[in-house]
């Protein structure tokens, strides 16, 4: 069949659309599922072994080497100005502001978000879904809004867990490798890193991506088309668009939080 | 049925990790824990200048922080800046003719205001004002006048 471009366009515009106002809808009956979870916590606590603990490892070896990177890039570029007391300010503020954030939405998606893309769309595919509706339980309720908190939840924690690391990654090569003294470390730190404006907006920041990487994996795991090679598209979809969706967020976030 | 404790544990030890993290991140990391809190007291002390002061600068005494620049104003009758410190209420004892300069940390760090004591026998209290002041130095103003100088030396 060969489609002239402008209905190929036209297409893939409706196609896009539709898939955007699919993606609403199906956030709307998500929350609308979520009070009902209160009498069953069991789901979200088993959801949240799978979604954050299994994701702690990857979060905390990463954050580790981060937090070593940025020591050492620090200290190189301090050093010329003198200045390498002002490392912890910089390792403490480009964690809690960005990296820890950023970074943790990202591992959060190639790790949890792309399993609970194949789960869900697994489950459609070899039709438990409809097996689910056929008994009158809603898979909504039952599936998704379970999966949904859990990863909202675990976000921004694991955010938290990666800026701490981090900063010990950081102090680790800082004081311990490279000898800078331990109080300054701490106290230019102290001085500099404001608890509202770079803690608390940190903190919203990883709500923020929990909130957008975890509805794109369950939206992308339910909208699958129920065949292999639809689940395995829509895995690859995930991690993609979870990727985009948090670093254009991140600078609009930015933007509003620091852009002063 | 262990399985499932065994789930929920680790799911309590997560979420208590998490917990712990942001609560490091905010005693450890941030400014939290030498927030200057609990009983101050406010002078004022009016500049010509105060370049690049800040709310929430320090306020130092040979060098140690005893407050911090809690309010920026300007007098538009006195056409001055006026800067209100508030100073930690241990710290009581400064002479009435204490002075107040600002000085910048470093060649090109943060301002902060210094305080001098003076002799005087009464002490500054809630609301008073200091009346020596030094205002910033302002790098332009010293460059320009450098050139003026030197351009007058050479005629």
């Amino acid at each position: 069949m060969i489609l002239d471009p402008l209905q190929l366009l036209g297409r893939k515009g409706l196609g896009f659309f539709g898939r955007l106002g699919r993606g609403h809808l199906f956030l709307m009956q998500t929350l609308a599922g979520v009070p009902a979870l209160v009498l069953r916590p069991g789901l979200v606590i088993k959801q949240l072994y799978s979604v954050g603990v299994l994701t702690l490892l990857i979060i905390l070896v990463s954050g580790l080497f981060v937090g070593m990177v940025l020591g050492l890039q620090g200290y190189n570029t301090l050093v010329d100005f003198g200045a390498e007391e002002s490392l912890g300010v910089v390792v403490a503020l480009s964690l809690v502001r960005e990296l820890g954030p950023v970074v943790s939405a990202l591992l959060f998606a190639g790790r949890a978000g792309s399993a609970l893309t194949a789960e869900i769309g697994l489950m459609k595919a070899t039709e438990q879904l409809s097996g689910m509706e056929m008994m009158a339980v809603d898979p909504m309720r039952r599936i998704v809004a379970p999966r949904f908190v859990a990863g909202f939840i675990s976000m921004p924690l694991l955010a938290a867990i990666f800026s701490i690391v981090g900063v010990y990654g950081g102090y680790f090569v800082g004081v311990g490798l490279l000898g800078i003294d331990d109080g300054a470390f701490w106290s230019q730190m102290q001085a500099k890193v404001d608890l509202s404006d770079d803690v608390y907006n940190g903190v919203i920041k990883s709500f923020v991506f929990g909130f957008v990487a975890v509805w794109i994996a369950v939206f992308e795991g339910y909208d699958a088309v129920p065949t292999s090679e639809g689940v395995s598209r829509a895995t690859t979809r995930t991690v993609v668009h979870t990727a985009l969706a948090v670093l254009g967020l991140d600078f609009v976030l930015t933007a509003l939080m620091f852009g002063d | 049925m262990g399985h499932s404790r065994l789930i929920e544990l680790s799911v309590g030890l997560f979420v208590a990790a998490g917990m712990a993290a942001l609560f490091m991140l905010a005693m450890q990391v941030s400014n939290l824990s030498n927030n200057i809190s609990g009983d101050t007291y406010a002078i004022t002390a009016a500049f010509e200048n105060i370049g690049g002061l800040k709310v929430r600068s320090p306020v130092t005494v040979s060098g140690v922080r005893v407050g911090r620049v809690d309010a920026i104003d300007y007098d538009s009758r006195a056409f001055e800046a006026v800067v209100t410190l508030s100073i930690d209420s241990r710290y009581n004892s400064f002479p009435e003719d204490t002075s107040a300069s600002i000085f910048t940390s470093g060649l090109l760090g943060e301002q902060y205001i210094a305080l001098e004591p003076g002799g005087s026998e009464t002490n500054l209290t809630e609301g008073d004002r200091v009346q020596l002041t030094q205002s910033a130095l302002v790098i332009e103003q010293l460059v320009g006048q450098f050139l003026y100088n030197q351009a007058g030396k050479q005629q």
